[in-house]
């Protein structure tokens, strides 16, 4: 990755314990994320795409501390995240703030929006009374609300509204990093274009460094600098939003592109429908784990784990597919 | 109207439904009127709070408490939904309309097998041939690419992924062979991969068996790819109807064009989307003039004062603008 790199995430391995057997007698461990390894560029959007089971959820829980990696580091700006002491978490956690597809479970009900945004500034910073109503004025005026809704509570908003009020509170401490989880899954289409631009607007006001996280393949493009499409754990291809969108290189990434409902009735594009589910990741395939589902499947996936292949700059996929592709490339360059 | 045909299979007739509340009636639907041809795919789509929802529970008599129709007709193969018992109702929600929901698990009985409930269904619809059930049932689960239909007629439904229970699910509507299925939001809760397969099976459905669907959903995407006519919801009323084809080669009402231009694409990069100022109205008080109005970039004096109707635009295309007022036929 060119520039200067904000996130290093190195050899992640995050396990939860979930329980198995008749009335969960049997405890179990399954690996959610297995040596995962991503980087982010400061002030660009790396967008985290894939279905329910890929760990998009779990990496932004980690970032965050929410969970315990078993193995691996998170480097800040340098600095190992994950071996922080409690206090000196909390003041990493000024820099990296989360915003969640639901506003209205993560604002308080009981607080009217003005201490919701005050929380944090109150926290960390030592403002007069008059200093902290005129931050929160203008807060909420940078994410387009008037001073009146100070005085509502949560349940007074309109989804769209609830969202703006989490994103001011967000960055009310200047962070560095957001962490977006599906911040607009749960807005309706016009909504959420209000919310994407003001992500858009906050980001170069900001500087902020983005890790935006979605099962829209369609809403990741259009917002990413970057993209990182997971499977089951693992990053199966990364690159350019550019070089992603003009050319797909994992079969997944071609299946979830030719999944995605198009508007327009005669955009006559093929369509690849992969057959069955996502495997369990308590029980995930041998060899590529995209495997069972692979159009394209080969004898040598289901037993050999396929590496990465980098197609052109900074942009690489896992798929034994590669391999065959680089080796005909060398044939030729031999004959 | 459309075409002279055959009679339609739903006709839907200036529908109201309005819900008391403290402040007032809130008037959910105001004067829809749609026809569904039997053998197609009609798509409703909206935003939250169009009334797309209540609208589809009204073709099943289940508009929630305290919510009434409060005017309008819905016509079924020729008789009026709206005029009929309770009976009546329950038995033509088991026999010749289904509905799928967003949610399967709001549809399958946790305490029983799919069997057991997919059987119940068949025997309950025709009781005269008992031991065709288990064939039918298994070549029905089969039908709907369901791995191993046997075993999954022992299953629970907590066995099943969301993808099988959706099917499951599908499965039982269509046990009972009805003439009409209402879809809300099919596929929401998918995966997008599973959300494609889900949907090509409501289409190979109406293809191999002539299925009828009315399909209820906030997406625009999944529309244009399943549905044959199409119409756009805002406020309780239609704002511009048409086929999926006409509408989305070139949507007419500033609605529809609004939405289309707010969702993502790649193409548009990271310039910002195009926005719908404001939000979705309020649904109490007497609807003078178009709703759409406050959020319509066009707003004309007299969109305040008038409630414009669907007008003809040629084809099939209908659209309730102003902008189309002297317009009329032949563009």
């Amino acid at each position: 990755m060119s520039g200067d790199t904000l996130i290093d995430i190195r050899g992640l391995t995050v396990e939860y314990k979930t329980s198995a057997g008749l009335l969960g007698s049997r405890s179990q461990r399954t690996r959610v994320l297995e040596d995962f390894s991503l980087q982010l560029e400061r002030g660009a959007t790396l967008g985290v795409v894939g279905e329910s089971g890929c760990g998009k959820s779990t990496l932004a829980n980690s970032m965050m501390r929410f969970v315990e990696p078993i193995a691996g580091q998170i480097f800040f700006e340098g600095r190992d995240i994950l071996a922080l002491d409690r206090r000196e978490l909390r003041g990493q956690r000024r820099q990296m703030q989360i915003v969640f597809q639901n506003p209205f479970s993560s604002l308080n009900p009981r607080l009217r929006v003005k201490t919701i945004v005050a929380e944090p500034l109150i926290t960390h910073l030592d403002l007069t009374p008059a200093q902290l109503e005129e931050r929160i004025i203008e807060l909420l005026s940078e994410v387009g609300l008037n001073e009146a809704f100070m005085r509502r509570f949560p349940h007074e908003l309109s989804g769209g509204q609830a969202q703006r009020v989490a994103l001011a509170r967000a960055v009310a401490l200047n962070p560095k990093l957001l962490i977006l989880d599906e911040p607009t899954s749960a807005l309706d289409v016009s909504v959420q274009a209000q919310i994407v631009n003001l992500l858009g607007k906050l980001q170069r006001d900001h500087q902020l460094t983005y890790l935006f996280i979605s099962h829209s393949l369609a809403l990741v493009q259009h917002i990413s600098d970057y993209i990182a499409v997971l499977y089951l754990g693992e990053v199966v291809e990364y690159g350019r939003q550019a070089d992603i969108t003009r050319a797909p290189r994992h079969p997944y990434t071609r299946a979830l592109f030719s999944s995605t409902p198009q508007p327009d009735p005669e955009s006559g594009r093929e369509r690849i429908i992969l057959e069955g589910t996502v495997p369990s990741p308590k029980d995930p395939p041998g060899g590529c784990r995209f495997h069972t589902r692979c159009p394209q499947v080969m004898e040598l996936c289901r037993h050999k784990k396929p590496k990465a292949h980098a197609t052109e700059a900074g942009h690489w996929a896992t798929c034994h597919l590669l391999d065959a592709e680089l080796e005909s490339l060398q044939g030729v360059d031999a004959s | 109207m459309s075409p002279a045909s055959a009679q339609p299979l739903l006709a839907i007739d200036d529908l109201h439904i309005s819900f008391p509340t403290p402040r007032g009636e809130l008037r959910a639907v105001r004067g829809i009127s749609f026809q569904v041809e039997p053998g197609e795919i009609f798509g409703i789509v909206g935003e939250s709070g169009c009334g797309k929802t209540v609208t589809g529970r009204s073709i099943l008599g289940l508009v929630p408490q305290p919510g009434r129709i409060s005017g309008g007709r819905i016509m079924f193969q020729g008789s009026d939904l709206t005029a009929m018992s309770q009976a009546e109702l329950r038995h033509l929600r088991g026999n010749r309309i289904a509905m799928i929901f967003q949610d399967p698990s709001a549809a399958l009985n946790p305490l029983f097998t799919i069997g057991q409930q997919l059987l119940g269904i068949m025997k309950r619809h025709d009781p005269g041939k008992r031991a065709g059930h288990l064939d039918a049932a298994v070549s029905l689960l089969a039908d709907l690419g369901l791995p191993q239909p046997e075993s999954l007629l022992d299953s629970y439904p907590h066995q099943l992924s969301g993808g099988m229970q959706q099917r499951a699910m599908i499965a039982m509507a269509l046990a009972a062979e009805p003439d009409l299925i209402v879809a809300d939001e099919p596929t929401t809760a998918l995966d997008v991969t599973i959300q494609a397969q889900i949907l090509d099976l409501l289409v190979a459905l109406k293809e191999k068996r002539g299925v009828t669907i009315v399909f209820i959903t906030h997406d625009l995407g999944v529309v244009a790819e399943t549905c044959d006519h199409v119409a756009v919801f805002y406020l309780g009323q239609i704002v511009e109807q048409g086929t999926a084809r006409e509408i989305f080669k070139a949507p007419r009402h500033p609605y529809t064009q609004g939405l289309l231009a707010a969702l993502p694409s790649p193409d548009a990069g990271q310039d910002a989307l195009k926005v719908i100022p404001g939000s979705v109205g309020d649904m109490v008080g007497d609807g003078v003039g178009c709703a759409f109005a406050p959020r319509c970039e066009f707003r004309m004096p007299h969109c305040d004062r008038q409630t414009p109707t669907l007008m003809p635009l040629g084809g099939q295309q209908q659209a309730a603008c102003f902008l189309y007022d002297e317009i009329g036929e032949g563009t």
